[in-house]
């Protein structure tokens, strides 16, 4: 239905009116037990008589337009410049766990760059028997891996180290996304060019002027590293490294360098700009950590959030959520309606992944009074997530990367939520 | 595990593709060419390359990055984290200036360049006299004052612990829950049409 006059058709007009009117007594309507027979079911629509579009009409689908609010987001006054910026995944809008790509969020240094397979070199040199140079048709004949693997930024969640600042957790939790990737592993790469015993780093760097790079142990690029070619079954987007970026599993964001051009082999660590200036975290005494590279146990609850208020009333309430962790697999989500008062554990639907976006769903009988809802992640080595003050206490308010708080909600009576801290 | 036999694929990287894309200088000094640059030189390139962003003594302009300044505010309430305050070697910043600077016309410095600016910036940062000249044979002399502001990754011996604990499932507070931070307080969110906050779903009913 891509007429508009059709979806304003004046059977529609008038169900919302009644419906309107109905609203006003109470919550029967937003139940769907409206006063008389739904016009909607007793005259014929227009999609169930006339046709709808034809299979030639779009090559390559966009969600339909109703679904337009499910898109990217940025915060204009976060960065300096939007090419070395962040936007935001819509997670208060999705279910499951896979990230679709086209709103999958972005984090760029020198903007998002356009490079051909044509153009794509990837360079391994250093402390190795034989520098390479491989083409991305290279690339494609080595085995292939599968692995899906969530990308959570270092800074997701930073504007909230000082107190409760944005509004949804699209902007709160939302530089994340979640892929199935396929693509070749780097230790496969390196073992073409042979690595010398000294060589203890990697250096990986990407092929934009911002280069991104950075110093990975080489007992992790070893490990589960992955050259990734395609994600969630086509090549990358443009936007999230095409042709070929790193996966770097349960690893902080930046270090999963994008249009990935050169892997150097070092006796050390580089100490590049984004893991000295950037990606070091500021503690109470003056000092940083650095090499804070993985990405602790965390959750979410997606809906109700400040962007997903309760319209229906009270009754029957679906809580769901997201879960993750870069130690390992989710093993229990317990969700709390009263401040963390008291705690139930939720369901984990669908398959846990280790290092992978996690599904939850807890199922209540709201009685419409105000709830302060918090979700918290234990992973499978029995770490349980913190709350945001109990981080504090040990890593003070100049942290900026890194939090994994516990969330709170505060469920008005009327169904708004709010981002709220509570003592 | 690693491939037992190499396949074969890629071919051999040429000296010179090399030494065009490894570009990148280590904190021992690895990676450094030949080359020097004065505070006076530096001071003339920063002016027109980089202090349209950068201020003319690396102080920031707007809300461009601060290079210079903030000594001594690491526990500061708001800490400020420049070149001079914060980073602990000199060699990121010749790298990083050489590789991605300036911001939207990157290498488009000579190494010569590369060593001006940054004497240039040692300078703005009050480590250097103004007649210093930076050299690939001095450089490793510079020690930075946050050169030992670092150090790796403790959280599995300061955290986990702390955190692995059995959690507590009921009778968890003492009081009730008191809001003490609302995010609508500061209102920054991006916002919809509809007065809330952006990408707020739409409503099925009218309401």
């Amino acid at each position: 239905m891509r007429d508009d006059t059709e979806r304003k058709g004046p059977s529609r007009r008038v169900f919302l009116t009644s419906g309107a009117a109905i609203m006003a007594g109470g919550a029967a309507a937003a139940q769907g037990t409206t006063q008389g027979a739904d016009p909607l079911i007793t005259e014929v629509q227009p999609w169930a008589s006339g046709f709808g579009d034809p299979v030639d009409a779009t090559p390559y689908g966009m969600p339909i337009r109703f679904e337009e609010h499910v898109v990217r987001r940025n915060v204009e006054w976060l960065t300096e410049s939007p090419v070395s910026s962040i936007n935001f995944t819509p997670i208060h809008a999705l279910e499951g766990t896979i990230t679709p790509q086209g709103c999958a969020f972005e984090r760029h240094h020198s903007g998002a760059i356009e490079l051909s397979k044509a153009d794509y070199r990837l360079m391994v040199n250093g402390r190795v028997d034989r520098p390479l140079v491989f083409t991305f048709d290279d690339l494609m004949r080595f085995p292939r891996h599968v692995m899906t693997a969530f990308c959570e930024c270092a800074a997701n969640g930073g504007m909230e180290w000082g107190g409760a600042q944005l509004e949804g957790c699209q902007f709160t939790q939302g530089m994340i996304h979640n892929m199935e990737y396929t693509g070749v592993m780097l230790r496969d790469v390196l073992a073409e060019a042979g690595v010398q015993p000294e060589g203890t780093w990697v250096y990986v760097e990407g092929a934009d002027a911002s280069s991104n790079g950075r110093s990975i142990p080489m007992d992790k690029a070893m490990d589960d590293v992955l050259i990734a070619l395609f994600a969630n079954g086509e090549a990358l987007r443009m936007e999230h490294g095409y042709p070929a970026r790193l996966v770097v599993p349960g690893w902080e964001g930046n270090m999963w360098v994008k249009w990935l051009r050169r892997i150097g082999v070092h006796d050390q660590a580089v100490e590049s700009r984004e893991e000295t200036s950037k990606y070091t975290d500021m503690m109470p005494d003056g000092r940083a950590r650095k090499w804070t590279w993985v990405m602790d146990a965390k959750s979410v609850i997606t809906s109700p959030s400040p962007q997903v208020p309760i319209r229906h009333g009270a009754g029957p309430l679906v809580v769901t959520g997201l879960a993750w962790s870069g130690n390992g697999a989710i093993s229990r989500v317990d969700v709390s309606s009263d401040g963390g008062a008291t705690w139930h554990p939720a369901r984990l639907s669908g398959d846990v992944k280790p290092k992978a976006l996690t599904r939850f769903h807890y199922d209540m009988d709201w009685d419409g009074s105000e709830m302060f809802l918090m979700s918290r992640a234990i992973d499978d080595t029995g770490y349980v997530q913190p709350t945001k003050q109990a981080l504090r206490e040990i890593r003070g308010v100049n942290n900026v990367y890194h939090n994994n708080g516990i969330q709170v909600w505060w469920v008005r009576a009327d169904g708004e939520v709010e981002n709220v801290e509570i003592a | 595990p690693a491939l037992s036999q190499p396949l074969g694929l890629g071919r051999e990287a040429l000296p010179e593709e090399v030494e065009a894309w490894d570009v990148a200088v280590l904190p021992d000094g690895t990676g450094l060419r030949p080359g020097s640059g004065s505070v006076e030189d530096g001071d003339e390139i920063f002016y027109e390359q980089c202090a349209s962003c950068h201020g003319d003594f690396a102080e920031g302009r707007d809300s461009w990055p601060a290079l210079s300044g903030g000594m001594g505010t690491l526990t500061d309430p708001r800490p400020v984290k420049t070149i001079g305050s914060y980073w602990p070697h000199l060699s990121t910043v010749h790298d990083y200036i050489h590789r991605s600077m300036p911001f939207g016309g990157a290498q488009t410095l000579t190494q010569d360049e590369t060593y001006a600016i940054t004497a240039f910036l040692l300078y703005s940062n009050g480590m250097v006299e103004d007649d210093f000249v930076l050299t690939h044979e001095n450089f490793t002399e510079i020690v930075m004052p946050n050169a030992d502001g670092f150090y790796p990754d403790d959280r599995p011996e300061t955290e986990y612990p702390i955190f692995s604990a059995e959690p507590c499932m009921q009778d968890c507070r003492d009081t009730a829950p008191e809001v003490t931070r609302r995010a609508v307080d500061l209102g920054v969110t991006p916002m919809g049409e509809d007065g809330r906050p952006a990408g707020t779903i739409p409503a099925t009913f009218d309401v």
